[in-house]
């Protein structure tokens, strides 16, 4: 059996200069949030006190790096041992997106300089869903990179500390698999207490499960989506077959969510609001039609063999998933008395050096670090 | 072996089914008014506009001047902000002719923190900055304890908690009743001010019985009111008006410590139309099924470490 190896190459590549690039501009942008505020790069108000930085950065972010936990599911909770060389890239993403949605609450947070509080326990609010995700989304990043910890050890040769590492990983795997199952969840939670400000074509008690699945298949889209792409552009071990078997696993989720999603909103009696022709009913509409054409494409089983298709298809769940929590925090937000939000250049750009940073290490690991098996 | 593992699968989906279906459709864990708890009875139909409750707020608590407009000669907010922690605004409509008419009429409202019995943005900070005060139920704002996260904002169905977007090390500001001022024994300057006796300071219990005396007033008769503080002797004579028969704050999201009167329907007012059960609850209810006492996770973890060691095994 192949293992996983660097596959070299050089670094400075122009998309990693231009993601150098949008980095140091992001910078600007940083300093001037924390030397004068964060209204002086942003448009976030006190009508909408939340912007892209969180619905992007952090839930969004979060959600693109659920391919690690999706992945460990398939392989330990059901058993697929087949599925592990696609586990180790996937972890590595987890890390990156979970890391970054770190960087960007330092950045978003008003208090940054007493953020260790809700460590405290004395601070600590029980009650309080957010705090549940950020000790949760905490310890899943110090989590994810003791489980990245024998990619460096064997970089380095320690091979010792390695076979230590690798008796006790067990125990993280686990939690690996725990942690994101309760903040994932609880992300839907935070926007249940907004209640009357969230349109109720989102808002509902089962946001928590809603947003559980879909930051399940989404895993596995991204999952499909980059081992496409690193697939096209370097040579390792072709993994298309596995890619059209994750895509079905991924269609049948979707089948489910989309049963208990349209269920709850018909149920509650609000699905002529997704037919008024306004914003957010063509939101609505826009977000679920982007889940059912890939459905619909992936339950034809010819069409998991076409890795083309599957691509497309994993780049559509991406968007609708990712549409369907910035509908949730929000475009679907409306605290009334005509307050309305558009990112401003600022919070784009900081944003976009995030994403930058993101590719960026994510070039340097798979060039030097064993993390594909190559051809 | 195989069916070891799908018989665990399915026990742990099925808990978490049942931990979920309770909790997303009763909240039973509402809370109720504190006996001696404290607040404002505001009525919209004794409050001529006079804005002297918001120069005693600024006084009170030290707060900034906030400019409007080209002029910068006198305070003049358009919303409560970072800087105005009690406004005074206007429902204007057609000719605005006769005070507290819908149609070709106006009317005052007073907007400032509610102080709820279940306060969504105490339940929503996850550093205890916001807490509320267990015998007055007083919500009020520690800035030590805060990490300026802002989802008490995005909680609050009033919009009251505000933040200081321009100051790069910001506060969360909000009305906290004077709660400097209830500890000398005085009471919140708003109502200390108001010459009309439209911002009436008291337990809320007294507040409560006062607004349904109010509600059984008929139109047009004289009846006394009290000034300031409902156990004052302050008393004003007053033509009682057509008011709306509702409370505002009786019922609202599980009820709120300040309580309005009107002549003109609420959402006129530009208040939020909210429904009686508080989302508080929902959410609180949803955590504590998943986490109480942290058993399902911990059983959980459990499980995965079983599978895990077994996934493990079979590769070795």
């Amino acid at each position: 059996m192949k293992t996983e190896q660097p596959l070299e190459g050089k670094i400075l590549t122009p998309t990693f200069l231009l993601c150098c690039l949008i980095f140091l501009i992001s910078l600007i942008f940083m300093a001037k949030r924390f030397i004068y505020g964060l209204g002086a790069v942003s448009n976030m108000s006190d009508g909408y006190p939340w912007g892209i930085w969180i619905a992007f950065d952090v839930v969004i972010g979060t959600a693109f790096g659920c391919g690690g936990y999706a992945m460990a599911l398939l392989v330990y909770v059901f058993n697929k041992g087949e599925y592990h060389p696609l586990l180790r890239p996937a972890v590595m993403t987890s890390l990156f997106g979970y890391s970054l949605a770190g960087v960007a609450v330092v950045i978003d947070v008003g208090r940054y300089w007493q953020l260790y509080n809700i460590f405290l326990p004395w601070y600590m609010n029980p009650n309080s869903v957010l705090l549940e995700v950020a000790l949760c989304v905490g310890a899943y990043v110090a989590v994810l990179w003791i489980e990245f910890t024998p990619v460096f050890l064997t970089k380095f040769g320690a091979d010792n500390a390695k076979t230590f590492m690798n008796k006790i990983m067990f125990v993280f795997i686990a939690l690996g698999i725990l942690l994101p199952t309760m903040h994932q969840s609880s992300l839907g939670t935070v926007m249940v207490v907004a209640g009357s400000k969230l349109s109720p074509l989102w808002w509902t008690g089962l946001l928590p499960l809603l947003f559980l699945i879909s930051c399940i298949f989404l895993g596995y889209a991204i999952v499909v989506f980059e081992s496409s792409i690193t697939g096209s552009r370097y040579r390792i071990l072709d993994e298309s077959h596995l890619l059209g078997k994750v895509s079905a696993v991924m269609a049948w989720l979707i089948a489910i969510y989309l049963a208990i999603r349209f269920a709850d909103v018909g149920i509650r009696g609000h699905l002529n609001l997704a037919f008024k022709g306004d914003l957010l009913g063509n939101m609505f509409l826009l977000e679920n039609l982007l889940f059912l054409i890939p459905m619909g494409i992936l339950f034809v089983p010819t069409n998991r063999e076409n890795a083309p298709v599957v691509f497309f298809c994993a780049v559509s769940v991406v968007l609708a998933a990712s549409l369907y929590r910035l509908n949730t925090y929000i475009i679907g937000f409306d605290p009334g008395n005509g307050w309305h939000y558009f990112p401003a250049a600022g919070e784009i750009f900081v944003s976009l050096g995030i994403v930058s940073m993101e590719i960026m290490a994510f070039l340097w690991f798979i060039k030097r670090l064993p993390i594909y098996r190559r051809l | 072996m195989e069916i070891k593992r799908r018989d665990f699968l399915k026990g742990l989906a099925g808990s978490a089914v049942l931990a979920m279906a309770p909790s997303a459709m009763a909240s039973s864990s509402e809370k109720n008014r504190l006996p001696d708890a404290l607040g404002i009875l505001y009525d919209s139909t004794l409050c001529v506009g006079c804005q002297v409750c918001m120069v005693a707020c600024k006084k009170a608590n030290n707060m900034p001047l906030e400019f409007y407009g080209p002029q910068k000669r006198w305070d003049n907010p358009v919303d409560l902000s970072s800087k105005t922690l009690n406004i005074i605004k206007v429902y204007e409509n057609g000719t605005h002719k006769i005070k507290d008419r819908e149609i070709d009429g106006y009317a005052f409202v007073k907007r400032h923190c509610m102080h709820c019995v279940d306060p969504a943005c105490v339940s929503a900070c996850p550093a205890t900055a916001l807490t509320k005060d267990a015998k007055t139920g007083v919500v009020s704002y520690n800035e030590n304890a805060c990490i300026g996260c802002r989802y008490c904002q995005v909680a609050c169905p009033f919009n009251v908690p505000k933040f200081e977007w321009d100051n790069p090390f910001p506060k969360i500001v909000k009305c906290q009743l004077c709660s400097h001022l209830l500890a000398k024994g005085q009471i919140p300057a708003c109502c200390g001010e108001c010459p009309t006796g439209a911002s009436l300071f008291g337990p809320v219990a007294d507040l409560v019985k006062e607004a349904e005396r109010r509600q059984n007033m008929t139109a047009g008769k004289y009846y006394e009111f009290p000034v300031s503080e409902i156990a004052s002797k302050k008393i004003q004579i007053h033509k009682a008006k057509n008011y709306i028969p509702n409370i505002y704050g009786k019922n609202e999201v599980g009820g709120t410590q300040v309580l309005m009167l009107s002549g003109v329907t609420f959402d006129k007012l530009g208040l939020p139309m909210l429904p009686d059960r508080s989302y508080t609850a929902l959410a609180e209810n949803i955590q504590h099924t998943l986490y109480k006492g942290m058993i399902l996770p911990i059983v959980a973890l459990g499980g995965l470490i079983f599978l895990v060691k077994r996934t493990e095994k079979k590769k070795e």
